[in-house]
């Protein structure tokens, strides 16, 4: 009777864990179904070539939004991976001191930080004391938020190169500078892009910094000094808008941006899946 | 030398916004965190609801989400077959990498009327209790407290997942080995992980703290402490988001940084904590390692 009992348990409970997987995919499905059903009827070339039409006139697109992106996210990105690669390198190279310690623990603190207080850090160093928003403000604050995501992946794929490696290049008589930047390092290159490309993907859906930093322009701007509208504050912005046409475009924006989501995942998975098999083949 | 910018930012956040919000500190005191009222134009600045709405809004999504994850965890490492578990693992991940503002269009457009439905068909005896009150409008406590715990289930499920395989193998064979069902042996296996699953919530409790697109599009954006689900209301993130950029006057503008301050204390220390408990776990003994050719470990 009673291992009848714990048997029944066991099955119920492995029922359970199975039903938990489903009530998460669940959402993520009709998620994505929402969004590519109703993305996809409001998306056409328009969308990215034309610039949003004044309230009232349908059609209309959001070029200078998806332009504006690119450039906050490329700004970010110039920022953040120099700095993100620099200190991987300290944090796996002098792993066991106690400043690699304070800066691992600096990394998660900074990455568990919400994204809008990083938005009212940037606008306190960069945007009040000049009295101007600008994409350069916005790109500040997205390289902030990608330092922590590009150091991390930089630091665990260092210390998986072989230690083997760095001795030979060590016992050739290599400086430690030296056995770094051109033996390590490349050793774990693609490992690291495919980080940085996730870390990408991930900044590019921010919203919250940039609501004041890059702010928002209706006009095409491509002067990184000046405000720039953003993919995302303008699906915020037509998100939150009383129109019907500005609905639609909400719509296609998010459509768009978990477009680049899913490409950028799938591209890092097949990436290092290829590695995976390379260096077992090895 | 770059490694210890990391550091200087940290700090530099800490310091910059106790700069930005010090008019306000010095106004009001700890009165800010004691008054309910919020009127830019009178200039009266209390900012409870705010702080109510935001750790009422998270510990709901966590209520929700800790089952959820824990299953998830369980299931793909403990359950799953090798096949399946890689697909998990690629999807649960995703559900953590769609963007915060798009989780937002899909809440407002989708998520609200279905909640709207639900919550005109309560029946008249369950809008009596104080948890189901107030008017049917779709927007509020609930939608937010669903959308967050969708989003909070990737983060904890994904470290509650790396905690469990951080159990050794062995323990699960000493319990088979007892004649342990399938549960009992997950039970074993949970109460060794025990302390790296409490931080895998606290960090899911961190994430959802400072969520501020997504709630804020559909938590209804109202200054008000009620226990009701239905009632709108407003948290920290969400008021920053929206007001921000039309403060208007010092101590405006300084009340919502103050509020930012708060948040960034807030989160600091249940990140920190977090931290702790899945650091003492990696801490714990390990068994010994195996013997790996370089390559297999590369």
């Amino acid at each position: 009777m009673r291992n009848r009992w714990r048997r029944f348990l066991s099955h119920l409970i492995v029922l359970l864990c199975g039903v938990s997987v489903l009530a998460a995919l669940f959402p993520l499905a009709l998620i994505l179904f929402y969004v590519v059903a109703q993305g996809i009827t409001s998306l056409n070339i328009g969308f990215f070539t034309r610039m949003p039409a004044p309230v009232g006139e349908p059609g209309g697109g959001m070029a200078n939004s998806i332009v504006g992106s690119l450039i906050v996210v490329a700004l970010g990105a110039v920022f953040a991976i120099p700095i993100g690669i620099l200190s991987g390198v300290y944090a796996s190279e002098y792993k066991g001191t106690r400043l690699a310690a304070v800066v691992r623990f600096a990394a998660d603190t900074l990455n568990g930080v919400p994204s809008i207080v990083i938005g009212i850090f940037i606008y306190a160093v960069a945007v009040r004391p000049f009295r101007q928003f600008s994409a350069l403000a916005g790109g500040l604050a997205l390289g902030v938020m990608m330092i922590p995501l590009i150091m991390r992946t930089t630091e665990e794929l260092l210390l998986l190169v072989p230690s083997t490696l760095r001795e030979g290049a060590l016992a050739l008589g290599a400086t430690r500078a030296r056995a770094v930047l051109t033996v390590v390092l490349p050793a774990a290159l693609p490992g690291i892009m495919t980080g940085i490309l996730l870390a990408l993907a991930r900044i590019a859906g921010e919203t919250a910094p940039l609501i004041f930093t890059a702010l928002n322009n209706a006009y095409w701007s491509t002067d990184i000094l000046q405000p720039v509208s953003t993919l995302t504050v303008q699906v915020w912005l037509y998100a939150n808008g009383p129109y019907d046409d500005w609905r639609r475009q909400a719509w296609a924006g998010a459509l768009v941006l978990v477009t680049i989501v899913l490409a950028c995942s799938l591209l890092a998975r097949f990436a290092t899946a290829r590695m995976e098999r390379m260096h077992r083949g090895a | 030398m770059f490694a210890i910018l990391l550091v200087v930012i940290v700090g530099a956040i800490g310091v910059e916004l106790f700069r930005e919000s010090r008019l306000s500190i010095h106004q009001f005191g700890w009165r800010f965190w004691q008054t309910d009222t919020w009127d830019p134009v009178a200039s009266e600045f209390g900012a409870r609801p705010f702080i109510w709405g935001t750790l009422y809004s998270s510990i709901l999504a966590l209520l929700i989400s800790t089952p959820v994850a824990l299953g998830i965890a369980i299931f793909i490492s403990e359950l799953a077959p090798h096949w399946a578990h890689r697909l998990l693992v690629f999807l649960t991940e995703l559900l953590a990498a769609v963007p915060s503002i798009v989780y937002g269009v899909w809440g407002i457009f989708v998520l609200v009327p279905a909640v709207r439905q639900l919550e005109i068909a309560t029946p008249a005896w369950m809008k009596s209790i104080p948890l189901f009150s107030g008017p049917p409008l779709g927007v509020g406590m609930l939608s937010a407290a669903l959308i967050l715990s969708v989003m909070v289930i990737p983060f904890t499920s994904s470290v509650a997942r790396e905690v469990l395989k951080a159990v050794p193998q062995s323990q699960r064979e000493a319990a088979y080995a007892l004649g342990a069902t399938r549960w009992e042996a997950i039970r074993m296996a949970l109460f060794y992980a025990r302390t790296g699953i409490v931080g895998a919530i606290m960090l899911g409790f961190g994430r959802a703290l400072g969520e501020t697109m997504a709630v804020t599009m559909v938590i209804g954006n109202n200054p008000q402490i009620s226990w009701s689900l239905y009632a709108p209301q407003y948290t920290m993130a969400a008021v920053i988001a929206n007001e921000f950029t039309e403060a208007t006057g010092d101590l405006y503008l300084h009340a919502l940084v103050e509020i930012g301050l708060v948040l960034f204390i807030i989160t600091l220390i249940v990140n920190v904590i977090s931290r702790l408990f899945i650091w003492s776990m990696a801490q714990q003994r390990r068994p010994p390692r195996r013997r790996t050719i370089p390559q297999e470990a590369a």
